[in-house]
């Protein structure tokens, strides 16, 4: 039951993915981006960590989204007009991201194949492991994430105040 | 059950006294007067010392916190110590730059500090998590620092293009460490170079891969060629007292975390790492040599040999010895003394706005300004490796270590390509001293503070150059217990 929802999702995160990338009006992008979230919510839960889950759509998919959706109106961004793109980048760059894509695909198939993906939920992913191992094993990057908020805050008060 | 215990917070205070003069420096600034910013300036300067002061509180205490995901070695110590130095030199070199480009407001202090804590937490974690959020803190802080210079083209322009590529490369360290915990199941440094260890040397694909991809977030901080582009401008763009900070200080960081990361924990699979070093010192030490040769712009030449310089480093890394380790160690530190020095002293010379970059601003400065052209002179003899001036150890420890490894190709690469940087050293002394001419630059005498700065580098770099022992033993005691293990990789 877990392998085809698997390949069905992440079929489905990697197709949304590309529409991100390759959608000319911004909003498309922002929308495309929500699939590519909720899709990932999905294999979260196949996964067994159901807490992580609910997160991914109620933080990344709602709110961070709607913030995005807000920035795209507020700036009033149309679609995007192509660029003259530099002769390295239209010559090498499609060619290398491809070798590059094989590579890890290569790698990843030869080092995965034949074993058993997925295997469910074997341990707890509520709220209560989460929190246990955020607040016990991982507190100090728990805290210190809030030193990188700061720093986040103030730079973008120093960047786009109009008078500092 | 793991509690948490007072002894883990000593061994990271040196980060939470920096955090908090940061916040203190946030809170006060609203209550001083434009022209009084520069009291915030020094609050911070006090920050930086007392934050030594822990320091060597910590060093009394050493141990693993938090779980492990931290540790105070003599390895983080040291590298603390070099931040320290660096923020100090910088932000005294900072004060009078502010106030006469008219940019002089209290969160460039808490940023510089908030930056030197992402960079202590780099160099002290062990946990690949910690790591990355001590990377984002420095990076976070240095881009905006970059574009600080908020009315000027250039200045946004550098903070854009650091900010937009530095993003990039973080998402390519952080696939790498996605890609290690899947592998292994852990993020924490010992753990992962124990099971890497049972299962044996040469390791899978699947781990070369995460070990490029690793690399490449860190090669950029550090800019090693192919992942350089981005210095050029952004040094050029950034106020240069800012150039001076990042150009050494994440530097630094990203250096001590690779050799954490390739030489610590990833140790069993270190002939991947070993010719990924190899191939990217030289690539870097020829790319950043040869580009340096064609700038006539004075910020521009820095930031080439800025590259080149992480090309030299990345040589001593890759000799992977206990050796290799203690010279790098050493040669950061000079690194430190003379880069910083450089680049505080181009900002007076520039005159407001930066206006006089050019290499030909510089004619005959040695005569109207004799102070100014032997200071910079004697930071142009360092970089290039002059004997007597602590560049030349530096390289030479570097150099010996490379070949008691017998790396002999990269050697001679890394010899011939220093004999090149001599030529863009040089031109810039000759052109101050052996040119007739009027010099663009300002002549206004140069502040206490800036003084104060540039007297530390150069005698720094003498007693360095003349007396290496006193560092480098140091250097040593810092580098045997954490990598004895690194003889053994090849």
């Amino acid at each position: 039951m877990i392998a085809p929802l698997f390949y069905i999702f992440a079929g489905l995160a990697i197709v949304a993915a590309l529409s991100v990338v390759l959608q000319r009006t911004p909003v498309y992008s922002a929308l495309s981006l929500i699939l590519v979230l909720c899709s990932l919510a999905v294999i979260y839960l196949l996964l067994g960590a159901q807490f992580l889950a609910v997160i991914q759509v109620i933080v990344y998919a709602g709110a961070i989204m709607v913030l995005f959706v807000f920035v795209i109106m507020l700036l009033n961004a149309r679609q995007e007009s192509p660029t003259d793109h530099s002769l390295f980048a239209r010559r090498l760059g499609l060619p290398l991201l491809a070798v590059f894509l094989a590579e890890v695909i290569f790698v990843v198939v030869g080092h995965f194949s034949g074993t058993v993906f997925a295997a469910g939920a074997t341990f707890d992913g509520g709220p209560g492991a989460v929190g246990g191992l955020l607040f016990r094993n991982y507190v100090l990057p728990f805290e210190v994430t809030s030193i990188l908020i700061l720093v986040a805050v103030m730079g973008a008060v120093v960047l786009a105040k109009k008078q500092l | 059950m793991i509690t948490v215990q007072a002894s883990d917070f000593i061994r990271i205070l040196p980060q939470e006294i920096l955090s908090a003069f940061a916040i203190l420096v946030m809170v006060f600034e609203p209550f001083l007067p434009s022209s009084r910013k520069v009291v915030l300036g020094w609050f911070s300067l006090l920050g930086v010392v007392a934050a030594g002061a822990a320091a060597v509180r910590t060093s009394y205490s050493l141990g693993p916190a938090f779980n492990a995901s931290i540790a105070a070695d003599p390895f983080s110590i040291y590298f603390i110590a070099l931040f320290l130095l660096v923020a100090a030199l910088c932000l005294l070199g900072s004060f009078n730059y502010l106030q006469r480009d008219n940019i002089n407001h209290g969160e460039f202090y808490a940023l510089i500090l908030m930056g030197t804590v992402g960079m202590c937490f780099m160099a002290a974690s062990t946990e690949l998590i910690m790591i990355f959020l001590g990377l984002e803190i420095s990076s976070l802080s240095t881009y905006v620092l970059a574009g600080f210079k908020r009315h000027d083209g250039l200045s946004n322009e550098a903070s854009l293009k650091y900010f937009l590529l530095g993003s990039f490369a973080t998402a390519f360290f952080l696939y790498g460490i996605a890609f290690v915990y899947g592998l292994t199941g852990t993020t924490n440094l010992m753990t992962l170079s124990e099971r890497l260890s049972r299962t044996g040397t040469g390791g899978t694909p699947l781990l070369w891969v995460a070990i490029v991809l690793m690399f490449i977030g860190l090669g950029f901080k550090v800019s090693t060629a192919p992942f350089h582009v981005w210095t050029p401008d952004v040094y050029q763009g950034a106020p240069a007292p800012v150039t001076a900070f990042l150009s050494v200080g994440p530097k630094a960081a990203a250096f001590a975390v690779i050799l954490r990361i390739f030489l610590g924990a990833f140790h069993a699979v270190g002939s991947v790492s070993f010719q990924m070093l190899w191939l990217s010192a030289i690539l870097t030490m020829v790319v950043g040599n040869l580009a340096a040769l064609w700038q006539s712009n004075v910020k521009r030449l820095l930031a080439y040999s800025a590259i080149a310089h992480a090309g030299y480093v990345l040589v001593g890394i890759a000799a992977g010895s206990a050796e290799g380790v203690s010279a790098v160690l050493f040669y950061l530190t000079v690194y430190a003394l003379m880069n910083v020095g450089a680049f505080i002293l181009i900002a007076p010379i520039a005159g407001t706005g930066e206006r006089a970059l050019r290499v030909e601003d510089y004619t005959g400065l040695g005569y109207t300004r004799p102070g100014v052209a032997a200071c910079l002179t004697v930071f142009m003899l360092s970089l290039g490796g002059i004997p007597t001036t602590a560049g030349f150890l530096g390289k030479f420890y570097l150099f010996r270590a490379a070949i008691h490894a017998h790396l002999i190709g990269l050697v001679i690469v890394a010899v011939l390509t220093s004999v090149v940087s001599v030529y863009y050293y040089l031109r810039l002394v000759v052109v101050m001293y052996m040119r007739e001419g009027q010099p663009q630059a300002t002549s206004e005498p140069l502040p206490l503070a800036l003084r104060v700065a540039l007297a530390t580098s150069v005698i720094g770099i003498f007693v360095l150059g003349l007396f290496p022992l006193l560092l480098k033993k140091k250097g040593e005691a810092e580098a045997s217990p954490r990598h004895t293990k690194l003889a053994q990789v090849r």
